[in-house]
């Protein structure tokens, strides 16, 4: 029948990526797991929201690699969760900012992660992102909104010691920057020299 | 690659950021009473200085913020960024020893 033939499953985007075997076996670059994402915009930055603070500097993060929130901007803030706790934290932000006038948006549809870790990761991801990824300028708990190579993305770097890193973009980004990654991550290696 | 200094976010790469022009133009408060040349003059004409001026950018790919900045049109070297609404504390040039241009008027211009 019409409606079973045609019928769609919901696919995940870069489900189908494939890594090559010649990355360098110092990274790994990771679809991250579906998630949560909301969009906070709100004047008052002050106080906590579903737990999480809103008066971090900017460009910081606040939380853990399951519920954290990033603060982008003066007035605006990401937000990520477990897709099973998405109802949960939007009504829990929604009662905790009663009486102020704010926006949260899910965007959990739109944002998809890619997770990139190892020693070279700053190496690999300042092949197409123009910030300074030192430890003094960018450290851990750092996240903010830049590019990579022609698309926008957040770039967080979880806390932590060991360079972890998380790459969110849009859903229709999500294949260009995958391949960025990977194919910035074959040029990490110093060629091997000619026989 | 020329750094530029949010006031939110610090110095940052120019790729992330965009122009908007030349800041600092009040728009009239009544223009049904401008005469059509005054309201082209509000509309469309700019300075277009050789030195320092004052002009409109946005963190666009950062914290998405408009902010002001005094920017040398011949060194392309960034003076000054501060807030919108505010004032920059850098008076003129050394060079020139005048205000940043922020006029509309066509005699500022001849
Ligand atoms: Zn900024």
């Amino acid at each position: 029948m019409l409606e079973v033939r045609y019928r769609t499953a919901r696919t995940r985007p870069l489900a189908r990526a494939t890594l090559p075997a010649a990355l360098d076996p110092g990274l790994t670059i990771r679809p991250a797991e579906a998630g949560a994402r909301f969009s906070l915009r709100v004047r008052k930055a002050t106080g906590t929201v579903a737990g999480l603070p809103l008066d971090g500097p900017i460009n910081s993060l606040a939380g853990d690699d399951a519920r954290w929130i990033a603060r982008l901007g003066p007035d605006e803030w990401l937000i990520g969760t477990s897709e099973t706790e998405a109802d949960a934290l939007a009504a829990a932000v929604a009662s905790d900012l009663a009486g102020t006038a704010h926006a949260l948006v899910d965007v959990s549809h739109r944002n998809v992660g890619i997770d990139v870790s190892g020693a070279k990761s700053a190496i690999l991801l300042n092949a197409g992102c123009p910030l300074d990824l030192g430890d003094t300028a960018f450290p851990s708990g750092s996240a903010t909104r830049t590019l990579l190579g022609k698309a926008e993305i957040v770039l967080i770097r979880w806390p932590g010691a060991t360079p972890r890193y998380r790459v969110e973009c849009w859903r229709s980004f999500a294949t260009y920057v995958h391949g960025f990654l990977v194919e910035a991550g074959l040029g990490t290696t110093a060629p091997s020299k000619a026989a | 690659m020329l750094l530029i200094d949010c006031p939110y976010c610090g110095k940052r790469p120019e790729t992330e950021f965009r122009c908007g022009g030349q800041a600092h133009i009040a728009r009239p408060t009544d223009p049904s009473a401008l005469s059509d040349a005054d309201w082209s003059e509000h509309l469309f004409v700019r300075a277009n200085p050789r030195g320092v001026h004052a002009e409109r950018w946005n963190h666009i790919h950062g914290c998405g913020r408009w902010f002001n900045a005094l920017r040398d049109t011949v060194s392309d070297r960034f003076i000054e960024t501060y807030p919108v609404g505010s004032e920059p504390t850098t008076g003129s040039h050394p060079s020139q020893g005048t205000e940043p241009t922020r006029s509309t008027q066509t005699e500022t211009r001849a």
